[in-house]
């Protein structure tokens, strides 16, 4: 059952093949067995997720149908879930135990998902290989030398080592799209306000944003139907009906408008890479697209405005982990000033501290104008190149990180170069865009990823074309060794 | 030399609303500490805020009353600082666009003088809880029952000369927040409060001096004592050739002294930054017409109408409207008085208000409605009962024992009109006092006081008094 995908399961679910209850069993028994040489699951919940499946299989015997019912998935350990410890990664909050359901996982639990446990991190979110877990790095199931790229890398490496058909991610610079691609998983990060941000941990408010991975388009769209839509708690959420994306998944790219900016196809781009998008995009021309190059000239600017406007949220956000009311407090603090000293000196990795710092500096008196608000500034230019691309192609393809996945420990000593594994990420968020990313290669046995950016609400053409890929091409059918 | 000092008041009105500023914990007061905190009051992890309606719009009310600005679009803003109180490390405040810019209110001092002072801004922010540091062995306690709770700080200009006027400012604030009915304006529970910035510099000068900030006014003598304290102190300290600081100062009401809390160079950098778990907030041409539509009469508007419709004087019309209470009981007992304005005006401001202060009670507690009080008042009027009688009856009315009609009749109160009668105990009186008699008609007018009051004995006080007057006149005189 493991090698099957949400829509094959859901077949079978209905044919009655077997039920949800087994087929959670056979999931929990992938993660035990599995799991410890990935470390993607940081929780695993096996009589919840009995009891979910019991209850799954009762409501299909009541009548009930629906993709997702009786089908398990993970979540990222950054979405609160009642009841089952939300640790975001962090010693901060390795004993925080929610008293309400996320948004999203509220959803996914009404639509019949089974929750097994939760997925391994980068804490709060911050990095780009998993390796800033307090829980230890996941490893990548193509090697297990290799990162799987973070933040959701917990989530890309347990539905590319199938021991989920699907996890949640977010993605605030990259952080679902990054690790799929270094998994050879499917991962969609949807226009910003598509999905609640409530019950989901802020890392950088005005970037956030949950989303699917899984292993074809076509499950990350019965999973944005599942997660999708208006949420009144999260005042950022969006009041817009919810297309079925699943009845657009097959539609012809015949004329389908491809622009290719040509900064993300320059110097720092790996050349194995580079190869395995041209024959992807040379699938598309096959497939009736249209090629044509197009310009992102702030492109360059996306690094540094997020790490200003990152870090100033996120410098504010993490504020509350002050050891009062919940979350770690150091050992007999002397008075207050040494609780939320050492309460977050020691909560805190080296990662988020050091992020806190630069936040914190850009948005001190004397400085603010000069970093946040030009930042801001900049931010709408890069907003506009995208804006202004989008009058002329109808989506903009391009790797989703400049190499396959890199090995643990050789980017950890240098930040920048850490930070930099983001570049063709981190401009979607900045404008608010949704995109995705699809296995489209390897270089060097190592998965590598195609990411398709759309316009505003434009999951649905962006599903749609990562589908007929699919159709045409066997990439995201490929296992890891190890992992059949 | 001679100084002037120049004041400014920044007062937070907590508004009452149901529910907190961005949540759907209850605001009421006094619930045991932490029982009115939800999960976004606390600031749990991916929690986030969600404006409360009603806030905007008292918000806008009170622009509206200040005939203020009503920004189109206001943006809240994280004030971010570290305080075991304050939950999620920062406090949604609105700092560079605020939804009530530039008004005025108008006071009048003791002396009738009318004063126009400015009004900076008005914005909308989410109260603190609080921290209790007693009864903790060496720890403290957090009560959270009042985080979020909205609060709308009106920053005044730095328009104030005195003490006084900083109080008739402060006072009619109260009463324009209470007839709006956005703020209880109970100040002992925090309703309403007051820091003041206080400076000084010799008179003509146009420049400001260095101000000092005053907190925790809690009441309008408080404020008074303490601007009056810190003007001198400033006076003083520049006389003696010192300078003032630009500081905090906190005022200590048991000593009658401001002392110092934190100085400039010790206050935070609060890194605001615009809030981005909220939009900006839009107000609408259409929605402040709406919120207009629903506007109550405003004190001055009624003080002027008091005057205009029932003749009364600047001054009573001034009392009677002074909170939208007290107006509004007068006008219903006027209506149950069948229009009696000015023996409506002289009860309500009079035993009215006396009984109420003596009790310690707040109008709306009365156990005197509008219409008990009217309809005793018609009984004066229609000679039923005499100006006399009619605070016994009151006082019967007070302790519950019914209306004026039922307690003049359970009592006998009934005034005697009945000329037959009222002859009858002059005849009586005049036979039992001839010495008086023989004196008064020798010319001493000044006892016919006395005889009347003899009559009203005989009477029980319930003898017509006009009617007393005219039949011993006649008789006397006769």
């Amino acid at each position: 059952m493991h090698e099957k995908t949400i829509a094959e399961l859901a077949a079978g679910l209905a044919a009655g093949t077997f039920s949800s209850l087994e087929l959670t069993r056979s999931c929990l028994e992938r993660i035990e067995r599995l799991n410890p040489e990935l470390n993607a699951v940081v929780t695993v919940d096996a009589e919840g997720a009995l009891e979910a499946a019991r209850r799954a299989d009762e409501r299909r015997a009541n009548g009930e149908s629906g993709p997702l019912l009786g089908v398990p998935v993970l979540h990222k350990d950054i979405f609160c879930t009642r009841g089952m410890r939300t640790s975001c990664g962090s010693r901060m909050l390795d004993s925080f135990v929610a008293p309400y359901d996320a948004h999203v996982v509220e959803r996914l639990r009404e639509a019949g998902a089974v929750t097994l446990g939760k997925t391994n991190m980068d804490e709060f979110a911050m990095g780009s290989s998993n390796e800033t877990s307090f829980y230890g790095p996941a490893r990548n199931p193509w090697d297990a030398d290799a990162v799987p790229g973070g933040s959701s890398g917990g989530s890309a490496a347990a539905v590319a080592a199938r021991l989920a058909p699907a996890a949640t991610g977010t993605d605030t610079g990259g952080s679902i799209r990054q690790p799929a691609a270094m998994c050879g998983i499917s991962g969609l990060k949807p226009t910003y306000g598509r999905v609640s941000r409530y019950g989901m941990i802020a890392f950088a408010s005005s970037l956030d944003q949950g989303g699917p991975m899984a292993r074809s388009a076509e499950d990350l769209a019965l999973l944005l139907e599942g997660m999708a839509g208006f949420d009144w708690r999260d005042s950022t959420s969006v009041d817009r009906a919810v297309p079925r994306y699943v009845e657009g998944l097959d539609g012809p790219l015949d004329g389908l408008r491809i622009g290719l900016p040509r900064e993300y196809f320059g110097d720092g781009l790996d050349g194995t890479v580079a190869a395995a998008l041209d024959a992807a995009i040379e699938e598309y021309r096959r497939l009736g697209a249209q090629v044509r190059e197009v310009s992102l000239p702030n492109t360059h600017l996306a690094v540094p405005v997020y790490y200003v406007i990152a870090p100033a949220e996120a410098s504010s956000n993490l504020a509350r982990y002050d050891g009062v009311r919940f979350g770690y407090r150091c050992e007999n603090p002397r008075d207050l000033e040494d609780m939320y000293k050492r309460s977050r000196g020691e909560g805190f990795g080296a990662e988020v501290k050091r992020r806190i710092m630069v936040g914190t500096y850009a948005l001190s008196a004397g400085y603010y104008d000069a970093y946040y608000l030009k930042a801001q500034q900049v931010r709408r230019l890069i907003r506009d190149d995208f804006l202004k691309a989008f009058e002329e192609v109808d989506v903009i393809m391009g790797p989703t990180a400049p190499t396959a996945a890199f090995n643990i420990g050789e980017k950890t000593a240098d930040p920048v170069q850490m930070y930099l594994s983001d570049v063709y990420t981190l401009a979607v968020n900045l404008a608010g865009l949704p995109a995705l990313s699809i296995p489209a290669g390897q270089a060097n046995g190592r998965p590598v990823g195609l990411q398709i950016i759309g316009s505003y609400f434009d999951e649905g053409r962006l599903l749609n074309a990562a589908h007929r890929f699919q159709q045409a091409t066997d990439w995201h059918a490929a296992v890891p060794g190890g992992f059949e | 030399m001679e100084w002037e000092s120049v004041i400014g008041l920044e007062i937070h009105a907590q508004l009452s609303t149901r529910t907190k500023i961005f949540s759907g914990a209850s605001t009421a007061y006094g619930a045991p500490p932490n029982t009115q905190a939800c999960a976004v009051d606390l600031g749990l992890p991916g929690v986030l805020p969600v404006l409360n309606e009603q806030a905007m719009r008292f918000a806008v009310k009170l622009g509206l009353a200040l005939e203020a600005e009503i920004a189109p679009r206001s943006v809240f803003a994280r004030k971010n600082y570290f305080y075991p109180d304050l939950p999620k490390g920062y406090q949604i405040s609105q700092y560079e666009l605020p939804v009530v810019g530039n008004g005025h209110l108008d006071i009048e001092l003791d002396d009738g003088t009318p004063r126009r002072i400015g009004v900076t801004r008005a914005h909308l922010e989410e109260d603190a809880g609080k921290s209790l540091h007693e009864g903790f062995e060496s720890m403290s306690g957090i009560d959270l029952n009042r985080a979020g709770t909205p609060l709308l700080e009106i920053v005044s200009e730095p328009d104030l000369r005195t003490a006084a006027e900083a109080v008739a400012y402060m006072k009619k604030l109260h009463s324009m927040v209470r007839y709006l009915g956005i703020c209880d304006g109970n100040m002992q529970e925090g309703s309403f409060r007051c820091d003041a910035n206080v400076s000084v510099r010799p008179k003509g000068q146009s420049e400001l001096g260095t101000r000092a900030e005053l907190k925790n006014l809690n009441s309008f003598r408080f404020v008074e004592r303490a601007i009056n304290y810190e003007i001198e102190r400033q006076i003083e300290l520049i006389e003696d050739g010192g300078t003032v600081v630009q500081e905090t100062r906190l005022y200590d009401a048991d000593r009658h002294e401001t002392r110092s809390m934190r100085t400039k160079e010790e206050a935070n950098d609060y890194r605001y930054f615009p809030d981005p778990d909220l939009l900006p907030l839009e107000v609408t041409a259409e929605l402040v017409d709406e919120i207009r539509a629903t506007m109550p009469e405003l004190p001055d508007a009624k003080r002027d109408r008091f005057e205009r419709e029932y003749g009364l004087s600047r001054y009573d019309a001034g009392v009677l409207t002074a909170s939208r209470e007290t107006a509004d009981f007068f006008e219903r007992t006027v209506a149950a008085a069948g229009g009696e304005a000015k023996l409506a005006a002289n009860w309500v401001m009079g035993d009215f208000s006396a009984a109420l202060n003596r009790d310690g009670l707040e109008i709306g507690a009365s156990p005197v409605s509008p219409e008990h009080l009217g309809g005793m008042l018609q009984r004066i009027q229609d000679g039923t009962i005499s100006g006399k009688i009619a605070k016994e009856v009151f006082e019967g009315m007070w302790a519950g024992e019914g209306g004026a009609d039922e307690i003049i009749d359970k009592r006998g109160l009934r005034q005697v009109t009945d000329t037959g009668a009222i002859e009858a105990m002059v005849d009586d009186v005049i036979a039992a006092n001839p010495d008086q008699v023989a004196q008064y008609r020798g010319g001493k007018d000044k006892l016919m006081g006395f005889f009347v009051g003899q009559v009203m004995k005989a009477s029980k006080g319930k003898a017509n008094p006009q009617q007393v007057n005219e039949i011993l006149k006649r008789k006397l005189d006769g």
